[in-house]
């Protein structure tokens, strides 16, 4: 987006000055009508808050991470052919390794500035992903894949899974000993999966585990397949970004039929370009103090040798922490075959919450029946079940997450993994639960106590005395701006069971019918103007 | 502010009359209040002090241009830092100072553009708000109207509803000509192999020498003393074809217990040799070396998802996702006292597999 | 047991001073400044001494009826507080007593590393008394641990039969039950030697015949490798890997962009 909006800025300072810049301009729209783009785009508005940035910083550190894998492809190798290692690292000199690792090693320690540019990549994608991760939170919390935006959450949450694939293949590129035992664990999960397990593990790996294939064939989804869809779907995204606009948070003179910002140009291209350079700049200087991933220390696969303390990147840690969740004994033979359920049961659970998420706006959509375009943010408090539902699903993924870190919480805390195993358990299956209900309540007493100060004013702590004798404390009244904040959103009511047409109940009517109920059954109205009015008259 | 002028009852008036088609959208379960607060409109608009104080705004155009100066001196200093501290060979010092120095020049040559530009933008660009017009998503009438018409004609004109033999004949085709692209992808392993017959045999066979790992010295049983731990591969697996795959299968813990705590089956006594016992080091879950070996308690921990194993009963599973206890390899002595295998696995080691029983 | 109670300064106040007090408070004061820890730790191995003196396993005996007995018995029989001593050898009083963790200051799990209890002439004395009862592996001869030998040997070798217990820069590990497997940085040379042969608590041993003194010289210069060359990408951040990083980067990296966002954002004065 960067260098779009650094494009049309040029064009469109090059048409008002004359001399060298308006000829170019010139030049160029003649063959590119260029100008139609800038007159279109130039002056869009962009609503101006903060969580609107955590898209861009994904997409800025995907175009960090173009950039500097672009560089690590002219010195990485992907082969598994050994070599005896010659380079600069002496407690590996001599050892035998793939080409791929020994070609890692040089890029770290023979190639100036190579390190930089790897720690740099590393990082930026651990970035990446989180940044994905807190943008889907957003939107998620503030409603803003509701119509027209549907599509796009889907689209997004694709982005979300071909990032951690991204991911996860260029962690299995060095084929140091912590990536190979993470491609032990994915062959060991593939293999676990009932009648074609053992085949797709077998093509997989060009044969038995770990074989001498499977770097380069990831080498070739990483730097090739996967950023080829990652950028198509991107792209994607972005112009249903501009078809669509950008959402706002309601605020006075904000409605559902304008967008309220600062123009791309000039204001938002600074701001955006500058942000850009920003995330960049964070990201060297993070891969200048920080070491990331000290191949060197793992030292080549083995299949033999295993670190303490074995995790994946963290964007993969919710599907090892569920495999570790796991009781024992989840596995049977019947009908002469094998039954992993100690596999099977993660992944499925994984799947099920993967589709919830994917498809929430439209089950959202079913329940509520709105069919009306929806521009204007929801405050989380003012959708309290959404709300409940999102910090129910986050602890439930927190709970994953911190089983891949079992181990760690166990030394660094002193306790025993036994214990922080069953902690998050019982994390799993009551964590969502309590999440839920306790936002849900936490959503309903934020909302009263808006419509509370929206009627009544603020608190402003002063104690006056009424002539009666009476103690009051005096509210102060909120001028008309700061109380549009407070009242300016929709409450929905539960749908009432109706026969149909024909005079029937459907089962479908029924069950949205009970799910809207679940949804909207506790609810607290916005104020309305007459009780601003009679509101008034109480203090 | 530009749209000051913007009254708030207008722009009510303009949210509750709706335009176009969206007139007899359905609001589902939200319910629209007639008497809801009206949108007050903008509020005035502050100005900054970049406005009113002529100092501050040149002190904002100085702070931006000595931002960018910064940033080109950060350029330089990096181009620089490259050639003052060249990487020397084996001098990891050299390589953390590179690492730096280039790093945070091209830190400072970044951060001076971002903040620079956000500097310039937020104190001195015009910072009024403009606003755009939303129009719905779906396309006017008139469009859409169009757009049926369009394919009714291409319809028309080919024939696609009509003649459903064609339509048909070569929907079947579309399905079926990316099937050899699947049948392609048989190539990625090597044929005439079978992962099964593969999965259930390894390097080990009767009389192969239990050797360390990774120098290949067969161990004799005097040298397992009480309480160690060997990390054993075949005797001859660095010659073999195909190491690491051999290797990933054939590795086992050799483990010494005092044979009393050994709590041996009827038909595995004779697996072991005098309290020397011997486990795949696979782990039955996905596979990762099972390798923590605890003398005192004698409980096998598996560090990826810390599955446990009993040594003193068979490698039972006594904690964590792991379902089958670890397979035994069955050992004894030669006639110099080395440690050698009775044959390979009773079964298959490593994770479960479909085929698997 | 005495130094404790000589850290409270309470029997130097009354006048009543132990023969070897102003050894002890030396060694309190030592403790005290911090930075000096390492260097007692690293100072314990006594090679020289192989002729063993009477005099010394005399003093050696009164220290552990003093201080070790009601555990590990008058006769090193151990109790069911604690396991038999004879037959440890002079390599385990000297790992145990030189990293502080004998005597053990509370039952747990497993006994933890702290401040060390006993100058290095008391601990050799325990040493000497302990191994003059049964014989047991001696304190590791100088030429082992040098630190000098084949790193890559040893980096591999440590890998093998170490790193999936102590991680494999050395960073510990955790173990079933709340047990774990201690950080190998900072342990002296001889520590780590005297681990290896005397297998404290629940590490496994590894004998002569398993690794032979070279490559625990080999393993040694690894870790002292490790230990003592800079980190060549920046801060190591606990070499824990992974989950380091990631909390690394959604805290730090993440959370200093999102400050970046909210001045974006925020309205000029």
């Amino acid at each position: 987006m960067s260098t779009a909006t650094a494009s049309q800025a040029s064009a469109s300072t090059a048409k008002k000055s004359g001399g060298f810049t308006g000829k170019a301009a010139n030049y160029l729209d003649e063959r590119t009508s260029i100008s139609g783009a800038v007159k279109e785009f130039g002056r869009k508005v962009f609503p101006d808050h903060w969580s609107f940035l955590l898209g861009e910083v994904a997409l800025f550190s995907f175009v960090v991470i173009l950039l500097t894998g672009s560089f690590l492809t002219f010195f990485f190798q992907a082969s598994m052919a050994e070599v005896h290692y010659d380079g600069s690292y002496v407690p590996l000199k001599g050892v035998e390794m793939s080409i791929a690792m020994a070609s890692t090693l040089d890029i770290s320690f023979d190639i100036r500035g190579g390190l930089l540019v790897r720690q740099m990549h590393h990082w930026a994608a651990l970035l990446f992903v989180a940044s994905i991760g807190l943008h889907m939170l957003r939107v998620f919390f503030t409603g803003a894949f509701r119509k027209p935006r549907e599509l796009n959450w889907v689209i997004g949450f694709v982005l979300f899974i071909l990032a951690m694939a991204e991911g996860f293949t260029g962690y299995s590129l060095p084929d140091d000993v912590l990536s190979g035992n993470g491609l032990r664990i994915i062959d060991g999960i593939i293999k676990g999966i009932p009648l074609v397990g053992t085949w797709i593990s077998f093509l997989l790996f060009g044969g038995e585990f770990p074989g001498t294939a499977i770097v380069g064939r990831l080498y070739t989804l990483h730097i090739l397949l996967l950023p080829a869809i990652l950028v198509l779907f991107l792209a994607l995204h972005l112009v249903f970004v501009i078809v669509h606009k950008h959402t706002q948070y309601a605020g006075p003179g904000r409605t559902e039929k304008n967008v309220v910002g600062f123009p791309i140009l000039p204001v938002y291209a600074a701001k955006a370009g500058g942000f850009f350079f920003i995330v960049f700049g964070v990201i060297a200087l993070i891969a200048s103090f920080f070491t990331i991933n000290p191949i060197w220390n793992y030292g080549p696969y083995d299949p033999s040798p295993v670190s303490a303390g074995t995790q994946p990147d963290w964007y993969i840690g919710f599907a090892d922490g569920a495999l570790r969740l796991v009781p024992p004994h989840w596995e049977f033979v019947l009908f002469d075959r094998t039954w992993s359920f100690n596999i099977l049961a993660p992944l499925i659970i994984i799947g099920i919450f993967i589709v919830l998420v994917l498809i929430y706006p439209f089950i959202e959509a079913w329940i509520t029946g709105d069919k009306r375009e929806h521009h204007i943010l929801d405050r989380p408090r003012n959708a309290p079940t959404r709300t409940a539902i999102g910090a129910a699903g986050v602890t439930f993924y927190a709970a994953m997450w911190a089983a891949a870190s079992s181990d760690l919480i166990a030394t660094h805390f002193h306790l025993t993994m036994e214990g922080v195993i069953h902690a998050l358990q019982a994390m799993l299956i009551l964590g969502p639960f309590v999440a839920y209900f306790i936002t849900k309540r936490v959503c309903l007493a934020l909302q009263k106590k808006d419509r509370e100060i929206a009627l009544h004013g603020f608190e402003s702590g002063r104690i006056v005395r009424l002539p009666g004798g009476e103690f009051i404390e005096v509210h102060e009244p909120l001028d008309e701006y700061e109380r549009w904040r407070l009242v300016s959103f929709e409450s929905h009511a539960p749908v009432i069971l109706r026969p149909n047409a024909e005079g029937k109940i459907t089962n479908k009517a029924r069950l949205r019918s009970a799910l809207s109920r679940w949804f909207f059954e506790d609810r607290i109205a916005p104020a309305t103007k007459k009780e601003l009015e009679s509101g008034h008259d109480g203090h | 502010m530009a749209h000051d002028d913007n009254s708030g009852a207008e722009l009510a008036a303009a949210a509750s009359s709706d335009h176009g088609p969206e007139n007899n959208v359905s609001t589902g379960t939200a319910v629209v209040a007639n008497d809801a607060v009206e949108n007050p409109g903008f509020p005035p608009h502050r100005q900054r002090v970049t406005d009113l104080n002529p100092k501050k705004e040149r002190t904002a155009e100085r702070t931006v241009y000595t931002l960018f100066y910064l940033s080109i001196i950060g350029s330089v200093w990096a181009i620089a830092a490259y050639m003052l501290f060249p990487i020397e060979p084996e001098n990891l010092l050299s390589v953390r100072l590179n690492n730096l120095f280039i790093g945070v020049g091209v830190a400072l040559a970044l951060l001076g553009i971002g903040i620079g530009a956000v500097h310039w933008a937020k104190a001195l660009m015009a910072d009024h708000e403009t606003i755009d017009e939303r129009h719905p998503v779906r396309g006017t009438d008139e469009t859409r109207a169009r757009a049926v018409e369009i394919f009714e004609t291409a319809n028309e004109e080919s024939g696609f509803g009509r003649r459903t033999l064609i339509r048909n004949s070569l929907l079947g085709a579309l399905v079926a000509f990316p099937l050899p692209a699947v049948v392609l992808f048989r190539g990625l392993a090597p044929e005439g192999q079978d992962p099964v017959a593969l999965l259930n045999e390894t390097a080990w066979e009767a009389g192969t020498r239990l050797a360390r790992d990774p120098s290949g010295v067969p161990i004799k049983a005097s040298d397992v003393t009480l309480g160690s731990a060997f990390h054993v591969i075949p005797e001859g697996l660095s010659e073999m074809d195909h190491m690491l795959e051999e290797k990933a299968k054939a590795i086992v813990l050799l483990m010494r217990l005092k044979p009393e705590d050994l709590n041996e089956r009827e038909d595995r006594k004779g697996w072991s040799y005098d309290g020397i016992v011997a486990y795949s080091k696979v782990c039955t879950h996905v596979g990762c070396p099972v390798a923590l070996y605890e003398q005192q308690t004698h409980h096998l921990l598996c560090p990826c998802h810390q599955s446990q194993f009993d040594v003193t009963n068979h490698c039972a599973v006594i904690f964590g996702p792991a379902a089958r206890p670890l397979p035994q390899l069955p050992i004894a002595v030669d006639d110099e006292g080395y440690l050698i295998a009775q044959s390979d696995f009773q079964e298959a080691v490593g994770p479960s597999f479909w085929e698997r029983h | 047991m005495f130094t404790k109670k000589k850290r409270q300064d309470s029997a130097a106040k009354r006048g009543r001073r132990h023969p070897l007090a102003n050894v002890a408070l030396i060694a309190i004061g030592l403790i005290a400044t911090g930075g000096a820890y390492a260097g007692i730790s690293s100072a314990t191995a006594q090679t020289e001494s192989t002729v063993v003196s009477q005099a010394s396993v005399e003093d050696g005996e009164k220290l552990f009826q003093a201080n070790c007995a009601t555990c590990h018995g008058f006769n090193l029989e151990g109790s069911d507080e604690a396991p038999s001593l004879i037959g440890v050898g002079a390599a385990a009083v000297d790992f145990q007593v030189g990293t502080g963790r004998m005597p053990m200051q509370a039952h747990n799990v497993q006994a933890p590393e702290k401040p060390v209890q006993f100058t290095d002439d008391q601990i050799s004395s325990l040493a000497e008394y302990v191994a003059s009862v049964a014989p047991g592996p001696a304190i590791p001869e100088e030429q082992y641990l040098d630190a000098d030998g084949d790193a890559a040997n040893g980096a591999e070798l440590f890998r093998i039969n170490c790193a999936m217990c102590h991680n494999v820069a050395g960073a510990g590990g955790a173990l079933t039950e709340g047990k774990y497997a201690p950080s190998l940085m900072g342990v002296s040379e001889a520590h780590i030697y005297e681990a290896m042969i005397t297998a404290p608590q629940n590490m496994p041993v590894f004998n002569d015949m398993n690794l032979s003194p070279e490559d625990k010289r080999d393993i040694i210069t690894a870790l002292k490798f490790m230990e003592n060359e800079v980190s060549v990408g920046g801060h190591p951040l606990s070499s824990l890997g992974p989950v380091a990083e990631g909390l690394f980067i959604w805290i730090f990296g993440l959370g200093s962009i999102i400050a970046v966002t909210v001045w974006i954002t925020a309205k000029s004065n």
